[in-house]
């Protein structure tokens, strides 16, 4: 039976990861995601979860650990945030190379230097091209829900990719909230037995990780990206899954009073809920806003994306990271570059807005707004902004 | 000479398992002694076996898609990870044979490396692995330089070796730093079974990879493996330079079981470092005191080394 529980979310999600029934968790730690294996490293020692959890010496040696234990048919499970992730970068294209379900949390945090602790999402945008399957989590609840929903996804015999799910460090990880969590039961109803494609194991002997030349090497790298789009309609009958089993309906895009809206504000993460108070003080100011909360990002969601922003006038992205030097942020220009061929796409405007932990509020995004229309009417000339610098 | 090798045609046959698990046709320089080191290990190793290969020349020459030399079940991911990978693949069969998901049988993990993968670039992943304990057998095969990118200097290429990146000149006489001793830092890990070997005494090697296996936990053997290519000689002469390593006192091969050390080659008296040296191109530029230097050198690592033989007792020993 479902039991609703106040949590922090980092606990919650290693809850919700314990009720997966994980064989192998690696980890190292890292602020902020470090209560996620904190806690699973509790419910292991207390004997709730039959599992081996690997204190490895470095997060390459955590996804290492992870990479070598799911090439054996173990359920995987690892978490890291920043830096770490950087760490974990040699490793992040072998394992979606290899098709390993590999199962991660994200809490993400922005990228030294200056060293910084807090949260933006610098540090899985550096990681956007790993061939990983990514999703962002608005609150507690989607972290939980997320968490139960990856392993099946990965896991699919259509899919067999690695996953990632992003959840905002501290403003997510260190937040308590209350949050329903299925019983074992339920969750074993949903999530079957990982049942592996191929493994290591003498009975069938084979090799992982062979060395591709030139005449293969294009086929590998088409075959990842078709396994990878081809992915989404996998998450998204997971999705209708839960919805008929929980009752909580995940979108690759959710849209917030977008009917008829002239305006609307993109975010990802958990900026999601702050927006959302906006576009209802902007909505009582007779403003004609709305908002799309992106919650998959890989695969991107171009249909979803174009049939969501139609009739829009104004359509104001927030990135959470910097591409340094480039045309627009992440986010900014991956919408771009994906309605460019819209022959009636909104004007699209960039704010890259709470790096490292800067403060995201509810008159940020009516500001935001008040950008959005004002734009509407001069076209602006810089392509993205940097949002709130001081002494500019 | 050891009169184990002196014997091997006249033994080989009831010794060492007819079964080829690193099978022929694979892509190695000729001469390579790294690959007859690896065919001998996994006679030894058996069918129960799953290796884990650090990027190097070994996965390179091994696993050309769509083709592959290996008969055990393989894994190769990156170059510094060998030893964490391994401990995944261990951990996974742990839990998969506990809770029944696989056959309920011993398989050993066996993670292997060159020189850079291991005393280098994988020396933190080699020392988490054993710190942690798992059941995981390590094994470096040492050519002594980054052979596959092209023999640039690592940490185990040797005091006085030119290689491409420390070339001897006219204001160099080549690598200025000696010898990093991976074996030793393994010993001071407190693993249970660490020995160093060669390909050039082979049963030797063989044995200590099933005493390795026999290990209920970490085991590292670091396999001196010569590499003509690298070292600037015939092919022909792969056998002879190891034989030289070990009787010169350069690489002598011995096992610590449990804290204990022990020779398992016996050399009495010592051959001058010369007779290794002069074999290879890549010490050709030695001056006689350069020379001198490092017979000095041997001299006192091979004391040093007798000195553990004869003074160090076993853990259990200690125990009294």
């Amino acid at each position: 039976m479902t039991k609703r529980a106040g949590m922090e979310i980092a606990f919650a999600a290693a809850e919700a990861v314990a009720l997966c029934k994980p064989d192998v968790v690696a980890a190292y730690p890292i602020t902020p995601n470090t209560h996620i294996p904190e806690h699973l490293s509790d419910i292991v020692a207390d004997g709730r979860i039959d599992a081996e959890f690997i204190c490895v010496e470095s997060e390459h040696s955590a996804l290492s650990a992870c990479c070598g234990a799911s090439a054996t048919g173990a359920r995987t499970f690892t978490a890291t945030s920043s830096q770490g992730l950087l760490f974990m970068g040699e490793v992040m294209p072998i394992v979606s190379a290899m098709r390993l379900p590999v199962v991660m949390a994200i809490g993400n945090r922005a990228l030294s230097a200056p060293i910084n602790i807090w949260n933006d999402h610098s540090d899985i945008m550096s990681q956007r091209d790993m061939g990983w399957i990514s999703i962002f989590a608005l609150n507690g609840q989607e972290v939980v829900d997320m968490a139960i929903q990856a392993f099946k996804i990965a896991e699919h015999r259509e899919v067999l990719l690695p996953l990632n799910i992003n959840l905002d460090g501290f403003q997510l990880t260190h937040v308590v909230e209350p949050i329903l969590f299925p019983d074992q039961a339920e969750v074993d109803r949903f999530l079957p037995e990982y049942k592996p494609y191929a493994t290591l194991h003498p009975d069938k002997v084979l090799s992982m990780g062979t060395l591709g030349m030139p005449e293969i090497f294009t086929e590998a790298m088409k075959a990842k990206d078709v396994a990878l789009i081809n992915s989404k309609k996998v998450i998204l009958e997971v999705w209708k899954e839960w919805e008929e089993q929980f009752g909580r309906m995940y979108e690759p895009i959710e849209a917030y009073k977008t009917e008829g809206a002239d305006m609307l504000l993109l975010t990802m993460g958990s900026m999601g809920d702050t927006a959302e108070v906006a576009i209802d003080e902007s909505r009582k100011r007779k403003v004609s806003a709305g908002l799309l909360r992106l919650k998959l990002w890989r695969p991107f969601p171009i249909e979803e994306l174009r049939n969501a922003v139609k009739g829009a006038k104004v359509l104001a992205v927030m990135d959470r990271a910097v591409s340094f030097g480039g045309s627009a942020a992440p986010v900014g220009a991956e919408i771009r570059a994906a309605l460019y061929g819209e022959p009636d796409r909104p004007l699209i405007i960039n704010e890259i807005i709470g790096l490292g932990g800067r403060d995201v509020t509810v008159g940020d995004f009516i500001q935001i707004v008040e950008k959005a229309a004002q734009a509407e009417k001069e076209k602006p000339e810089e392509a993205y902004e940097i949002y709130g610098v001081r002494g500019s | 000479m050891s009169i184990i090798v002196e014997n091997f045609d006249l033994y080989a046959p009831r010794l060492v398992d007819k079964e080829e698990y690193f099978s022929a046709g694979h892509r190695a320089c000729q001469g390579c002694g790294e690959a007859l080191a690896i065919r001998l290990m996994c006679k030894a190793l058996g069918k129960d076996t799953v290796i884990v290969n650090a990027t190097g020349c070994m996965e390179v020459v091994s696993s050309l898609y769509p083709t592959t030399a290996w008969k055990l079940p393989w894994l190769h991911v990156a170059f510094p990870n060998a030893a964490s990978v391994g401990s995944g693949v261990e951990a996974g069969l742990k839990v998969l044979r506990r809770k029944g998901r696989i056959a309920d049988r011993d398989i050993k993990t066996v993670s292997i490396g060159g020189d850079g993968g291991t005393v280098d670039i994988g020396l933190q992943a080699l020392s988490g692995a054993m710190e942690r304990g798992h059941d995981l057998l390590y094994v470096c095969f040492d050519n002594e330089a980054y052979m596959n990118t092209g023999i640039q200097r690592s940490g185990a290429t040797p005091f006085g070796a030119s290689t491409t990146t420390e070339p001897a000149g006219s204001a160099s006489f080549g690598k200025k730093a000696w010898k990093k001793n991976v074996a030793e830092i393994m010993v001071a890990h407190n693993v249970p079974y660490v020995a160093t070997a060669c390909h050039s005494y082979p049963l030797d090697f063989m044995n200590k990879v099933k005493k390795a296996v026999k290990v209920k936990g970490p085991s590292y053997i670091h396999c001196l493996s010569v590499c003509p290519t690298g070292w600037r000689l015939p092919p022909e002469q792969c056998i002879k330079a190891g034989r030289m390593a070990v009787q010169t006192g350069i690489f002598p091969l011995y096992e610590v079981e449990d804290g204990k050390y022990r020779m398992t080659i016996e050399t009495r008296e010592l051959r001058p470092v010369e007779e290794y040296l002069k074999l290879q191109g890549r010490f050709r530029h030695l001056s006689e005191d350069e020379k001198k230097v490092i017979q000095e050198r041997v001299n006192q690592e091979y004391k040093k080394l007798m000195n553990k033989v004869e003074c160090l007792p076993s853990w259990s020993d200690l125990k009294e």
